[in-house]
């Protein structure tokens, strides 16, 4: 098991800032220091206080795949850099620090794998890949997840975490919107279903497309979700944003997800929902 | 003359300063000088079309911005023959951001969705400065879905710096709102045909801008996000726009050869605050034109297409 690692690369910044010695993690939610191996058994969910860590693909998918049934699709897929971006920094050059730094290809994953034994094409987002933002990449694997889901007619189930489009990809960044809607409207009739898991932060361009089209719509406790970051609306009307705003008990009031499901929970309510519309 | 003069527009401005001296002093005096003046008008348009074939991204945007420039309502009183504007969302009120209507244009019925922007301080807080709010976009939604029920294309002009930020927006669903546009718009059943008439900024543009044709009018820009707004991320500087725009490619020449606009819209000499008259013809000759091509394809070939087209944008390797 190599899931040690993994962890550390997740919550490096952290770690470095408070506990050099990786032991031990402060809770963003209540402050007490956990011990990192309880963590990671609560799956990065603080005994204490319930706050939700956030979570790579890396160790989200294993919490909704039953074991061993996951398949990565399209792996090889890589962004290039079609406008030869630079301003302070070079995309090209951001890609590769992005690449040696978490060990993956691009900001998401999408893979076929079976949840308690029903078969799903499961994707996950990876806020650690330059704010797990949406570019060609990130479109094109949710695209071809949605293909498959169609093909095998099975649900698609997305975990989002991401700051929005990509930037660096200029327009073709925002076409992603464009395109995974577009992909999205040829199941949204006749099905199959399609589950969105929001978690902690989701906003921008993926909040704008896929994000907000589930045929279900679940968020994970606290998780900070909408269109605009609250940096930018802080700016816009000059004060500070009231306790809660954006986050998912929030958007729930407001009627904008199904439901609040905390991660130890989630691989059931998957199931439950997937059982329920496979009506057998 | 235009009352806003830009930096790069100046020696324009020179030369125009001249032509009313001349003029001015030609309606004192009773001297006849229409010679030099017309030859100072030739000069001028040389003037003009040698700052204009030299425009740099940031100078683009900010003949984009130009608040001499037509806006969506402007245009619609230039080249319909009759429009019937329509109001509200019917979930929560009415987005002056964003105007909706029924139009005719040359005998053909549509469907007029676009952003609205202000022209003063008053009208400017009224419009919200052209960024909407959901029940803008929900509004431009319920407007479509008319026209689909009656077989009538959709006209969308977009212009706008931006879905707008605050708390409102965000409580009543900003991200669901356009998100819904954006699959909606994707398989509607009649043509859409979308110019880019000003700003085009991110999802807000977006939000009404899934089209199966989509134009861009000359001196506009079209981006995922601001120029302002990728600095101040990037250089945590909003005054490095101008490298900003360079970076993000947003021109209609730079969108055209990447494939993503189908045509790019002329305008008159100088940009459409110079002549608004003859920038809504062009745009009208557009529309008319696309409309016909569109309106002779079965829905069910219309939608293929726009989604096919969707779906292959993007650059990417694999191996
Ligand atoms: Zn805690």
């Amino acid at each position: 098991m190599n899931w040690f690692k993994r962890v550390q690369k997740g919550l490096r910044t952290s770690q470095k800032r408070e506990m050099p010695d990786n032991l031990w993690i402060k809770c963003k939610g209540c402050g007490e220091i956990l011990f990192r191996k309880e963590l990671e058994k609560a799956l990065h969910v603080c005994p204490k206080c319930g706050y939700h860590f956030r979570m790579g693909s890396n160790l989200y998918i294993p919490i909704l795949a039953d074991e061993n049934s996951y398949r990565e699709i399209s792996p090889n897929l890589r962004s290039v850099d079609p406008l030869g971006f630079k301003t302070s920094k070079k995309y090209s050059d951001q890609l590769k620090e992005a690449k040696k730094r978490t060990g993956l290809q691009d900001a998401c994953r999408i893979g076929e794998a079976t949840i308690n034994g029903y078969p799903v094409v499961l994707g996950a987002m990876d806020f650690g890949f330059i704010g797990g933002s949406m570019g060609s990449v990130v479109g094109e694997k949710v695209s071809r997840g949605i293909d498959i889901a169609r093909e095998n007619n099975c649900p698609l189930i997305i975990v989002t975490s991401s700051g929005g489009a990509r930037m660096q990809e200029g327009i073709l960044s925002l076409m992603q919107m464009a395109k995974t809607s577009a992909k999205l409207s040829l199941i949204s009739e006749k099905g199959p279903l399609f589950i969105s898991i929001l978690t902690d932060p989701t906003t921008g361009g993926v909040t704008a497309s896929f994000g907000m089209l589930g045929d279900i719509i679940i968020a994970e406790p606290g998780a900070l979700v909408g269109f605009a970051g609250p940096r930018v609306i802080k700016q816009t009307i000059g004060q500070d944003l009231p306790e809660g705003f954006q986050r998912a008990e929030f958007l729930m009031e407001k009627g904008f997800v199904d439901m609040i499901v905390e991660r130890n929970k989630m691989k059931s309510r998957i199931s439950n929902i997937i059982r329920f519309f496979n009506n057998d | 003359m235009s009352k806003i003069t830009y930096d790069f527009e100046q020696p324009i401005t020179d030369v125009e300063v001249e032509i009313a001296l001349l003029e001015s002093k030609a309606m004192a005096t009773g001297t006849d000088l229409t010679s030099e003046i017309g030859k100072l008008k030739e000069k001028r348009d040389k003037v003009i079309r040698d700052v204009h074939s030299k425009l740099n991204r940031w100078q683009r945007v900010l003949l984009a911005r130009h608040p001499d420039r037509p806006y969506t309502l402007d245009y619609i009183e230039m080249i319909c023959d009759n429009f019937i504007e329509l109001h509200g969302d019917r979930q929560y009120g009415d987005d002056a951001a964003m105007v909706t209507g029924m139009a005719e244009i040359d005998g053909h019925n549509m469907m007029i969705i676009g952003h609205q922007k202000g022209r003063g301080t008053r009208d400017n807080i009224k419009r919200n400065f052209g960024m909407s709010n959901p029940e803008g976009y929900r509004k431009a939604l319920r407007v479509m879905k008319l026209g689909e029920k009656f077989k009538i294309p959709i006209l969308s002009l977009v212009d706008t710096p931006g879905a707008f930020p605050g708390l409102g927006a965000e409580e009543r669903g900003q991200a669901e709102a356009i998100a819904k546009n954006l699959l909606e718009m994707s398989k509607l059943k009649v043509p859409i045909l979308v110019i880019i008439i000003g700003e085009g900024a991110s999802g807000g543009a977006l939000g009404i801008g899934i089209g199966d044709r989509i134009l861009m009018m000359q001196n506009t820009w079209y981006s995922v996000i601001s120029p302002e707004g990728c600095a101040s991320i990037l250089y945590r500087d909003s005054s490095k726009a101008a490298e900003a725009a360079e970076a993000l490619k947003l021109t209609p020449d730079d969108l055209l050869e990447i494939g993503i606009i189908d045509g790019i819209i002329t305008e008159p000499n100088g940009g459409a605050h110079r002549d608004k008259e003859s920038a809504a013809d062009s745009l009208k000759e557009s529309i008319l034109t696309n409309i016909r091509e569109l309106q002779n394809l079965p829905s069910n070939i219309l939608i293929e297409n726009r989604v096919n087209k969707y779906s292959t944008m993007g650059a990417w390797i694999e191996n």
